[in-house]
């Protein structure tokens, strides 16, 4: 009895050395991952909360913008697992389907100039989709992208009725096989989410990504607060304006040529 | 002893009955058709992603509107001390928790996800005018239940024109947060103004004031209780005031939109070349709802004839309809403006007049929601002495001087002799 405890210290030490190099080697692991992840442009860790320093924002070049082309249009639809009015094996009538980015096409009234550009969710400053959510289940995270929390929203569609853009969707029947980094639900409201699950990886929204390879390159994204981002530049160097800019609700989807 | 006004509930009988069932089995049906919606999701019904709001709302809107206006009857009575109005109040604070009820219940049960009702009581976020209209809306319930209790309950009678007070002022602001539902909606051209929350009040008056009439006629003269002429006469009258109110709002309301050039084209939508929601405003609320009714109440030929005057709050409350409906489905059939001074179209129908078409499913929801009001009412009156035996004019107004014998509806000799 007594031998016992001499015979297990050194097997208990053991033990503990093995848990600690065990962990040692993890934790070193991670944080040469974590670390090389920042290297590579993770914006934030995965677990870190946001944050205001970072103001996400797209520019729209709506004079490299060619009438017709709808890259960003399909990426989005692929990206996020919208069926669409284009498939058509839905219940859904045409109006009755989600579209979180569309073409619009525009021709002045007086002198009879066209052009076109996407619309999506403009990730307003001061939302009022935001402001009339009676649950908080529509919500602008620090860093401006504004989204819909799927689970606490009831469906009252007051969010579809005071956004200024017609950018958001009411999901009007069942949904089936859902993206997992995108839960969209019946009868809930929805929008363009920035792509966040992309953002937050590191990458650029699935449009700007398609405008870029597919399209003319009309689409700039980035952190509109960091003077050394591209967007940041070309918002400095141009003249830009925003969809409705006299509602003052400061969107984060600015455009060139409008 | 002959003079005093007793309270009772409604006989047994084989019509109240009949309707208490017809009630029962129209609000079954609302469910069954709110149930059909909610399984099979809003694909089923008119609305879209261009017109999300529908004929179910055309309806919550019109009932939680007139709810607050069904108050006024007791108001006139409590706040403003008119005595002939005394005996209405009990039924006008039934009605209008009654009619709350019934809108709230569509309202709800069109939500997208119903189901979670629990969250939109547990979850609030405080800009928002929807989550203080939980609060005005249910602590409405409350002021009126309190308000009942002390109509009649003997040992607290007393508090009835306190009570009565804040009920009054209570109504007004929970009109202003319904109508403000629609006056901050700073997107859209055909809400986005202040006169929204003040036009909502004088529609209030105007359609609860007719739902009341109705009700009270339908109650007293289906009972064999005498109602007078003179009081018909005086509650037509103030309800013709009350509809020219609403039409004067409305008009002020269009007048300001046809002004500015920016809202021009809203205007001549609805007022010109808007189809269905021209006809509706011009012949259904302007014509029929407001014109046709007021001659009605002020012409002494036919405001003294409780069909007349039915017929008249009739078509105020079908004409106040129709003005719901074009303000909730016709603000949102304009397309929005985005882009001012261009023409747009886009796959998601920008720039176009939404189409939009009401499915058998809303239509029956929406009609439910009056079912369940009205079962309210029914039940109300049946369980509680909500009801006065006669209305007779020499029995409410102490200063009447016509004819005793002119009191009908109901055997007249009982009302004198009461």
């Amino acid at each position: 009895m007594t031998e016992a405890p001499h015979n297990d210290t050194p097997a208990l030490a053991d033990e503990a050395r093995r848990r600690f190099l065990k962990r040692a080697g993890l934790t070193a692991g991670f944080s040469l991952f974590a670390g090389s992840a920042l290297a590579a442009g993770l914006p934030k860790a995965l677990d870190e909360a946001t944050s205001s320093e970072r103001r996400w924002g797209i520019l729209v070049d709506a004079g490299k913008c060619p009438e017709g082309c709808t890259a960003c249009v399909d990426a989005c639809f692929e990206e996020m697992g919208i069926e669409g009015p284009r498939v058509g094996d839905n219940h859904s009538r045409p109006d009755q389907d989600s579209q979180w980015i569309r073409k619009v096409s525009l021709k002045n009234e007086d002198t009879g100039h066209a052009l076109a550009l996407p619309v999506m969710c403009q990730h307003c400053t001061y939302p009022p989709c935001v402001d009339v959510c009676p649950t908080g289940a529509s919500f602008k995270r620090a860093d401006g992208i504004v989204l819909v929390d799927r689970h606490v929203c009831i469906g009252c569609r007051y969010c579809i009725m005071a956004c200024p853009y017609k950018a958001r969707c009411f999901v009007h029947e069942a949904i089936h096989d859902q993206e997992p980094y995108m839960p969209r639900g019946k009868g809930t409201a929805e929008g363009c989410t920035m792509c966040v699950h992309r953002i937050d990886h590191g990458m650029k929204p699935a449009c700007v990504v398609a405008c870029h390879e597919e399209g003319a390159g009309a689409m700039t994204f980035g952190d509109t607060n960091d003077p050394e981002s591209a967007i940041a530049g070309k918002l400095r160097d141009n003249t830009t304006s925003a969809i409705r800019a006299d509602l003052g609700t400061e969107p984060g989807i600015r455009y060139m040529g409008i | 002893m002959t003079n005093r006004i007793r309270y009772h509930t409604i006989d047994n009988s084989p019509g109240f009955w009949a309707i208490f069932v017809l009630f029962l089995i129209l609000s079954a049906i609302g469910l069954g058709a709110a149930f059909y919606m909610e399984h099979h999701g809003h694909w089923v019904t008119g609305m879209s992603q261009n017109v999300v709001w529908g004929t179910p709302h055309v309806f919550a809107v019109f009932l939680i509107v007139a709810a607050s206006g069904a108050l006024n009857t007791a108001s006139i009575g409590s706040v403003f001390g008119r005595k002939p109005y005394k005996p209405l109040a009990p039924l006008s604070a039934l009605l209008a928790g009654a009619l709350l009820i019934g809108g709230l219940a569509v309202l709800v049960l069109d939500l997208g996800r119903p189901d979670r009702l629990v969250i939109a009581m547990t979850h609030y976020n405080f800009r928002s005018i929807f989550a203080w209209n939980i609060f005005l809306y249910t602590g409405f319930l409350v002021v009126l239940l309190a308000y009942i209790w002390t109509m009649l309950d003997r040992n607290v009678k007393a508090y009835s024109t306190p009570v009565g007070f804040i009920g009054f002022l209570w109504r007004l602001v929970l009109t202003t947060g319904t109508g403000s539902i629609f006056g901050f909606l700073v997107g859209r051209a055909a809400y986005d103004a202040a006169i929204m929350a003040p036009m909502f009040i004088a529609m209030s008056f105007s359609f609860g004031t007719a739902l009341y009439i109705l009700c009270m006629l339908a109650i007293m003269v289906g009972n064999g209780r005498p109602v007078g002429d003179e009081l018909v006469a005086r509650m037509a009258k103030l309800l013709g005031v009350f509809v020219a109110g609403s039409l004067f709002f409305v008009a002020v309301h269009h007048l300001t939109n046809i002004y500015g050039p920016e809202t021009r084209g809203l205007e001549a939508f609805l007022l010109l070349d808007g189809g269905i929601y021209t006809s509706l405003f011009w012949l259904g609320f302007v014509l029929l709802g407001s014109v046709v009714p007021m001659v009605l109440f002020f012409h002494p030929a036919t405001n003294r004839s409780f069909s007349m005057v039915s017929l008249g709050a009739v078509l105020v409350v079908l004409g106040g309809l129709a003005e719901i409906y074009v303000i909730i489905i016709g603000g949102q059939a304009v397309p929005q403006v985005l882009f001012p001074g261009y023409e747009v179209s886009s796959s998601f129908f920008d720039g176009s007049v939404a189409y939009y078409a009401p499915s058998w499913p809303e239509v029956l929801l929406g009609i439910s929601g009056f079912a369940m009001a009205f079962l309210v009412v029914a039940l109300g009156v049946k369980v509680l002495r909500f009801m006065p035996h006669s209305l007779a004019d020499p029995l409410v107004d102490a200063h009447f001087k016509g004819k005793a014998d002119k009191a009908r509806g109901g055997d007249a000799a009982q009302a004198q002799t009461a």
